[in-house]
C-alpha cells in the first residue's frame, strides 16, 4: 500500500501536531530532517483536533496547521473535527 | 461585560455561504461571453458545482493565516539581517545556489501569479476561481518574499543585481521562463494541469523540500524562512492540482485522453526544468541533506507512483517519460554541473570542480555511475586548473527546441552516448534532447518554431549592446554578449576560486570572529 504523507516546519507547535498524530495513528513513521519532520503512514492518517488540543493545553482551528505546514501527499479531507489523508487503491 | 457570541458555522457551512453562495449567473450578457475560453480546448465540464476545495479554506480565514505568515516571515528576515545572516552561511559557495535561485525561480513565481489570475478570470465555477484567486495572491508574496529576503545578499555578494534583467536574456534562465511562457500561453485548463498538477502536484517537493532544508542545513535563515513559508502554500495549491484534475475527469469521460496528452508534456517539460535543481543539490550545497537521487526516489518514485495508482480509477496512466527520467537519475546533476562549470564565464554565478571529499560523497550517492563514468572529468579539470588552465569552452552549445537545454544528455541506455532527436517542419530541421521533447515538438510545431532560443539568438546578432558594431576588427562576440546580459566579467562569473566572492567572505569571516 502506498503512504500518504505530511510535512511540518519544526516548531513548539508542531510538536504537540506530531505527537497527536503519533497518538492516533499508530502504524505512522516520523523523520526529522533539517528544520522539518516529515511523517509517513500506509493508506491515510486522521489527524484529530481533540487531540492536538490535549498536547497543546489550548484550543486549536485545524486550520491553524496552514501556517506551519510544508507538504502532504494524498487525498484531503477537512472538517472542524477531523483531517484526514487517504490513497484509494 | 457578558457577551455571548452565536454558534459558529462548521467548515462546510463557511465554505459553502464564503463560495458558492456568493457568485451568481450573469443575465445581462450570455455565460459564454463572459467566459469565453471554457470551450475550446475541448474539456467539457457540465457542473461547475461538484468542484470542492477540501482544504475548505474562505476568503476570510485565508487573510488571517495569510498576514500570520507573513508576520512570522518578516520577523526572521529583521533577525537574519541584523545579526549579520549573510556570514552565518556554511561557506559562500552556498551563495550562488541563491542566485541561481532569485534568476531562475523567483521570476516564474511572478509568472504563476499571472497566470492564477488569469485562468481565475476564465472559470465560470466559484470554487475553483476562489482557489486560483488565492493561489494568485500566493505567487506574488513568493515573489515578493524572496526578493526581500535575498536583498540582503545583494548588499554584499555579486551576481545578485541584474536578476530581473537577466531572466529575459541569459542562455540557461530561457529554461524556466519557456516552460512558464509555454504555460501561459496554453489555454486555461491546459495551464491548470501543466502547473497545477504536472509542477506543483508532482514536482515541487523536489524543488522546495530538498532545497529549503538544505538552506537550513546551510546556515541560511533567510532562503529557510522563504522557502518554508512558500511551502506551507503550496500544500494548497498541490490540492488544487490534485481535485482539479479529478474533477475534470468526473466531468466528462471525453476528457481523459486530453488531460493524459497534457500530463504526458507537462511533466516532461517540468522534469527538463529540474535539470537545474538536480545539480544545485548534489553540487552546489556545501552541506547536503539528500542527493538528487535520494529525492526523486521519495518525492517521485514512491509519491508520484502513489499518485499515479490513485488516478489508475479513472484510466489516467503514469506520464510517458516517467521511465526515462527514473533512468537518469544517476546521471542528470553529472551532466548537468558540468556544463555550468563548462560555460562558467557566461553566467552570473560561481562554479567549482567539486573537492576530493565532495567526489567521496558523491561516488557513495552515486555508486553505479559516478566514478565510471564522471570522477575522471572532474580530476582532469582540477589537474587543469592546478596548472593555470582552468577549462572554459567558448563555443557555443547545440539547444533542445523544446527545453532549450544544451544537448547535453545521453542515451537512457548508454550512458557514453549523447543523445540527439530531430523532426523536419516545413524543410527545416529542429533539433531535440530527448524522445520527451521530440513528441511534444511534434504535436504543436507550430507553436514550438517561435522558440527563442538563446544560442540560435546569438548567432543573429541579437545579443548585443546597441553600441557595438559586428563588423569592426577585433570584435569580441563573448565579451559583447556577457555585456549585454550585464554579467561584469571576472566579477559576477568564473571559478569561485578566483572570485571576490570568496575573498569578501574569508575576510568578513575574520572581522566577525575578533577585532
Amino acid at each position: 500500500m502506498s503512504n500518504v504523507f505530511i510535512a511540518f516546519q519544526r516548531n513548539e507547535e508542531t510538536r504537540a501536531i506530531i505527537d497527536a498524530i503519533v497518538a492516533d495513528n499508530p502504524q505512522a513513521v516520523v523523520s526529522q530532517q533539517p528544520a522539518m519532520v516529515k511523517i509517513d503512514a500506509p493508506g491515510h492518517m486522521v489527524i484529530r483536533k481533540s487531540t492536538i488540543e490535549q498536547e497543546l493545553g489550548r484550543e486549536f482551528d485545524l486550520q491553524e496547521m496552514q501556517v506551519h505546514l510544508i507538504t502532504l501527499s494524498g487525498n484531503i479531507d477537512e472538517t472542524d473535527d477531523e483531517f484526514r489523508l487517504t490513497w484509494n487503491q | 461585560m457578558d457577551m455571548k457570541a452565536s454558534k459558529k458555522l462548521g467548515l462546510k457551512e463557511r465554505y459553502t455561504l464564503m463560495t458558492r453562495d456568493l457568485a451568481w449567473t450573469p443575465t445581462y450578457q450570455a455565460v459564454k461571453d463572459v467566459f469565453p475560453l471554457t470551450e475550446y480546448e475541448g474539456i467539457k465540464i457540465h457542473d461547475w458545482d461538484k468542484f470542492e476545495d477540501p482544504f475548505r479554506m474562505t476568503m476570510d480565514s485565508y487573510w488571517k493565516y495569510q498576514a500570520e505568515k507573513e508576520r512570522k516571515l518578516y520577523a526572521i528576515i529583521d533577525a537574519f539581517t541584523q545579526n549579520n545572516g549573510h556570514l552565518g552561511v556554511t561557506d559562500a559557495r552556498y551563495i550562488n545556489a541563491l542566485k541561481l535561485f532569485l534568476t531562475g525561480i523567483t521570476p516564474v513565481e511572478y509568472m504563476a501569479h499571472r497566470g492564477f489570475a488569469h485562468i481565475g478570470r476564465q472559470y465560470p465555477g466559484a470554487g475553483p476561481r476562489v482557489a486560483c484567486l488565492m493561489q494568485s495572491l500566493d505567487e506574488i508574496r513568493h515573489a515578493q518574499t524572496q526578493i526581500h529576503s535575498l536583498s540582503n545578499y545583494n548588499k554584499y555578494y555579486n551576481g545578485f543585481q541584474n536578476w530581473r534583467h537577466q531572466h529575459d536574456r541569459v542562455w540557461y534562465l530561457s529554461v524556466p521562463k519557456s516552460f512558464f511562457d509555454d504555460a501561459v500561453s496554453g489555454g486555461p485548463f491546459e495551464y491548470i494541469i501543466a502547473i497545477g498538477f504536472a509542477f506543483e502536484y508532482v514536482l515541487t517537493n523536489l524543488l522546495f523540500v530538498p532545497f529549503i532544508s538544505g538552506a537550513a542545513y546551510n546556515g541560511d535563515m533567510g532562503a529557510m524562512a522563504f522557502g518554508f513559508s512558500a511551502q506551507s502554500d503550496e500544500s494548497r495549491h498541490m490540492t488544487l492540482g490534485l481535485e482539479v484534475i479529478k474533477f475534470i475527469l468526473e466531468q466528462d469521460p471525453a476528457n481523459l485522453p486530453i488531460v493524459q496528452a497534457w500530463i504526458d508534456k507537462w511533466f516532461w517539460r517540468g522534469y527538463r526544468v529540474l535539470t537545474l535543481v538536480a545539480m544545485m543539490m548534489d553540487y552546489m550545497l556545501p552541506k547536503r541533506v539528500m542527493s538528487w537521487k535520494e529525492a526523486w526516489e521519495i518525492y517521485a518514485e514512491q509519491n508520484g507512483g502513489a499518485l499515479f495508482a490513485d488516478l489508475a480509477r479513472y484510466g489516467i496512466k503514469v506520464p510517458k517519460g516517467w521511465e526515462q527520467a527514473c533512468k537518469e537519475k544517476d546521471h542528470l546533476s553529472h551532466l548537468a554541473w558540468n556544463t555550468f562549470y563548462s560555460y562558467g564565464m557566461a553566467a552570473p554565478f560561481h562554479t567549482w570542480a567539486p573537492s576530493e571529499k565532495d567526489m567521496e560523497w558523491l561516488s557513495a550517492k552515486y555508486p553505479d555511475t559516478f566514478d565510471k563514468y564522471y570522477r575522471s572529468l572532474w580530476t582532469h579539470y582540477a589537474r587543469e586548473q592546478a596548472e593555470g588552465r582552468r577549462y572554459y569552452s567558448t563555443t557555443l552549445p547545440m539547444l533542445c527546441q523544446i527545453c532549450q537545454i544544451p544537448m547535453i544528455f545521453t542515451e537512457p541506455d548508454d550512458p557514453t552516448k549523447i543523445a540527439y532527436r530531430e523532426s523536419d517542419y516545413k524543410n527545416i530541421k529542429y533539433h531535440f534532447c530527448s524522445d520527451g521533447c521530440k513528441s511534444i515538438f511534434d504535436l504543436e510545431p507550430g507553436k514550438y518554431v517561435q522558440s527563442w532560443l538563446p544560442v540560435h539568438q546569438i548567432h543573429q546578432g541579437n545579443c548585443f549592446p546597441s553600441d557595438v558594431d559586428p563588423g569592426k576588427p577585433g570584435f569580441n562576440p563573448l565579451a559583447e554578449v556577457l555585456r549585454w546580459y550585464r554579467i561584469s566579467d571576472g566579477i559576477d562569473n568564473r571559478d569561485y576560486a578566483d572570485s571576490p566572492d570568496k575573498q569578501n567572505f574569508e575576510t568578513w569571516r575574520t572581522q566577525a570572529t575578533g577585532n
